[in-house]
């Protein structure tokens, strides 16, 4: 559909609505509306974001697809229950104010959250109209249409600051549960620090989600707001090395701390040779790559990363993909997926593989490695796989890979990214007398995020092991809320009665 | 939040020494720990470097590095009253401590600057000390007045003889293992390559010997791997579990490997840096 075509089909249907409404049948026939993307020739051999965003009448054609049912099955799907049909009515008004005050309602990061969240598992799975072409895809684009409404939203909007309470609140960690509880806390008047162990701001928004997908620019705006409302922020600063979550409390005068350190450490797969040079995790690889921006190395970055020209990349989600098309970004010639299960039960989202195969990755399915193998200088040449098929269901509810004997061949490949997820950082359980956590190394919290440990509450990965950034942002709500309610009740205390 | 070079100096050639504020990390920081440092926000690489010592009243960390590549020569060019962009920590698990007994402390070159505060708390914890520091050259000998004076013996050797014994570490190592009051324990700095043949040698002896590994990093906090060696044929993160590892069990080789990963890119990025250090006549500066 070309640009003209999609401006008179909108006025058509803007007038008919006027003339007494669209039908359902009418809103069924109107074209799902594709995402603007950059050309995948050419984005392969830059780092800017890939999807360039709906316009204006992309995003009313979009929401006029939606049959606003009274039962708001999106809703149910949203892990923070943002008021979907009503902002998007107000898109297909063509009020994009109005839009983005009733989703910042709900959601802090719009921005963040329409670009990253995984719609055809939450609220687009639901959607009616996706159900009645039994197509996700052609679920209305709640997310596209929120990202729309949040790009738009120039004029920063800084949410006003109850009176100062005197009371110090601790946010260990960045990412999103980190900046959502942060704003939160700092809203009803708290003393807020931020603390992030690495230089910049934002944990996995951007050490591990791409440019590409996710501009930095962006959460940087975020984070922007947050200083702006008088949080403060303190970067390199390890807590349990740098000081102890015990001395933020007993000698720092914070009385109460949220803990969103996220994942932790990389999940290796315990084969032979994964330590060889030129094996990677995903999160060293996307952080180097990222991070560090080592794909300006030579021409401003210091940060090395391996130039590689066959990478085979282990594991099957988002951030499996992430790296793959990061090395075909840094120059590699070939890109291998390798998955032990097939294409369906990858928990990746449809657009990131589709992303990746239009970028020339290669999938390679019901395949896993069985070894690393290097040359003399213990650099790798070859991984050794062995093919696999699918059994009977386990308790994910996804086939169970079986190894087929015998089946043994080797890809020849210079660099193996490993991402296959992560396990629990232990370093706030060395050093927190007292926090309990789980036989896996997670935090345990109650249904508030709070702690074994009085006024301490988290979230995120740390306690939920994989997380999404959205259920992160909902977590940091809901402690946030719960740090308030404690923090009065402390005040309340404190006061001469 | 940059911190300032309070002094700075050479220590030889190729090897320097900064006192430099970082309160928190003074007040934390315990024998055994290192920082992370780079020196500048969007492009700089973060690299871990060694606490030698801390004044934990004036809120300052003494570092002590060698020039090897681009940032540890950027820092070398730096002076009192600059301001070092980043620096993270203390990072590492902090060295077990206890009376062992007789310790020997094995520096090589730069190794002594982490070894320094170990010895110092080994020593007050009641051990006796026999210090071995080796280098290429006399000129390569570093801290070894503050060595002498905590060390009950203090043996120096360099490869050329222009100092002390003309020999390597492991020379007097070997017979000091050999004394009829055979040493409890033994701890050795330095590069891998030392690392591993002190490791052969007290193995001999059945001597239990911690090493503290000095491998690349990117995180410093166990969120990369980037810093994995083989401990006993299994991946351990350097940054977490340790720097200190029973040298026994630790896989040198593979660890060698490792350290040369980025090799080529390291040498290029030293040599843009020296051509622009030309460039701005930083080199006669720094030549004063
Ligand atoms: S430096 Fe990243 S895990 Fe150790």
């Amino acid at each position: 559909m070309t640009d003209k075509e999609r401006q008179e089909l909108l006025q058509r249907l803007l007038e008919k609505q006027k003339d007494g409404g669209l039908k359902p049948a009418d809103r069924y026939e109107i074209p799902p509306q594709d995402m603007p993307e950059q050309d995948p020739v050419e984005r392969a051999r830059n780092v800017n974001e890939v999807a360039t965003g709906y316009t204006e009448t992309h995003a009313r054609l979009e929401a006029l697809r939606c049959l606003q049912c009274k039962t708001a099955p999106c809703i149910k799907g949203c892990p923070v229950k943002i008021k979907i049909q009503d902002f998007i009515a107000a898109v297909s008004e063509g009020d994009f104010k109005k839009a983005l005050t009733i989703i910042k309602e709900n959601s802090l990061l719009p921005a963040v959250c329409g670009r990253v969240c995984p719609q055809e598992v939450q609220c687009q799975q639901t959607c009616t109209v996706g159900l009645k072409f039994k197509d996700p895809t052609k679920a209305v684009s709640i997310g596209r249409l929120e990202r729309f409404v949040a790009d738009l939203d120039q004029e920063e909007i800084i949410p006003t600051v109850a009176p100062n309470t005197g009371m110090k609140v601790a946010i260990i960690g960045s990412g999103p549960g980190g900046i959502v509880a942060a704003a939160d806390t700092r809203r009803a008047g708290h003393d807020v620090t931020l603390f992030e162990a690495f230089h910049k701001t934002g944990g996995v928004l951007v050490y591990g989600i791409p440019e590409f997908r996710l501009p930095k620019s962006i959460v940087q705006k975020e984070i922007d707001v947050l200083t702006k409302m008088g949080v403060k922020i303190v970067c390199n600063f390890v807590v349990g090395r740098t000081r102890t979550i015990e001395q933020l409390m007993k000698e720092d005068g914070f009385d109460a701390v949220y803990i969103g350190v996220g994942a932790g450490l990389p999940r290796f797969m315990g084969i032979e040779g994964e330590s060889l040079v030129g094996v990677y995790s995903a999160n060293e690889y996307l952080t180097r790559a990222n991070l560090m921006k080592a794909y300006d190395f030579g021409s401003g970055a210091d940060t090395p990363i391996a130039r590689s020209q066959k990478v085979a990349v282990t594991g099957g989600g988002n951030v499996a993909m992430d790296s793959a098309r990061t090395a075909v970004r840094l120059g590699a010639e070939k890109v291998y997926l390798v998955y032990r299960r097939t294409e369906k039960e990858m928990p990746a989202r449809i657009e990131e593989v589709h992303h990746a195969k239009q970028e020339g990755v290669e999938f390679h399915i019901l395949q896993s490695p069985k070894r690393v193998i290097g040359d003399e200088n213990s650099h790798v040449t070859a991984i050794e796989c062995l093919k696999y098929r699918l059994g009977e269901p386990d308790e994910s509810g996804r086939r169970r890979p079986i190894p087929i004997e015998g089946s043994e061949f080797q890809i020849d490949v210079d660099t193996v990214i490993i991402a296959i997820g992560n396990i629990a950082n232990p370093l706030i359980r060395q050093t927190t007398p007292g926090l309990e956590f789980n036989k896996w190394g997670n935090i345990v919290v109650d249904e508030n995020c709070k702690t074994s440990l009085e006024g301490v509450y988290a979230g995120g990965d740390i306690v939920s092991g994989a997380a999404t950034v959205i259920l992160a942002m909902g977590q940091g709500r809901i402690a946030a809320s719960a740090m308030n309610k404690y923090l009065a009740e402390k005040s309340d205390c404190n006061k001469p009665c | 939040m940059p911190h300032k070079i309070v002094s700075k100096r050479r220590l030889s050639e190729d090897v320097f020494t900064a006192e430099i504020e970082a309160r928190l990390v003074a007040q934390a920081r315990k024998p055994g720990q290192f920082v992370i440092v780079s020196l500048n926000n969007e492009y700089g690489e973060r690299i871990p470097l060694t606490i030698a010592d801390a004044e934990p009243k004036r809120g300052t960390i003494r570092l002590i590095w060698q020039r090897v590549g681009k940032t540890t020569a950027e820092l070398a060019d730096m002076q009192a009253g600059d301001e070092i962009a980043n620096v993270t920590g203390p990072l590492g698990k902090p060295t077990h401590v206890e009376n062992f007994g007789t310790v020997v402390c094995v520096g090589g070159g730069i190794g002594n600057a982490p070894l320094l505060p170990i010895a110092k708390a080994l020593k007050k914890a009641g051990n006796k000390i026999i210090s071995i520091l080796g280098a290429r050259n006399k000129e390569l000998i570093i801290l070894e007045d503050e060595f002498a004076a905590i060390c009950d013996e203090l043996i120096i050797t360099t490869d050329d003889g222009s100092y002390g014994r003309k020999a390597l570490v492991t020379e007097p190592l070997e017979e000091v293992c050999r004394r009829d009051n055979k040493p409890d324990q033994v701890v050795a700095i330095g590069p891998a390559i030392m690392m591993k043949f002190c490791c052969e040698v007290t193995k001999k002896f059945n001597i239990p010997t911690q090493v503290s590994l000095n491998t690349i990093m990117v995180d410093g906090t166990g969120m990369c791997g980037g810093c994995r060696v083989e401990i006993d044929g299994q991946a351990k993160f350097v940054c977490v579990d340790s720097p200190e590892f029973d040298g026994h069990k630790v896989n040198f080789d593979l660890m060698i490997k490792r350290l040369n990963a980025y090799k080529d890119q390291e040498q290029e990025a030293y040599e843009q840096y020296n051509e622009h250090r030309c460039k701005i006549g930083l080199d006669k500066r720094n030549a004063e």
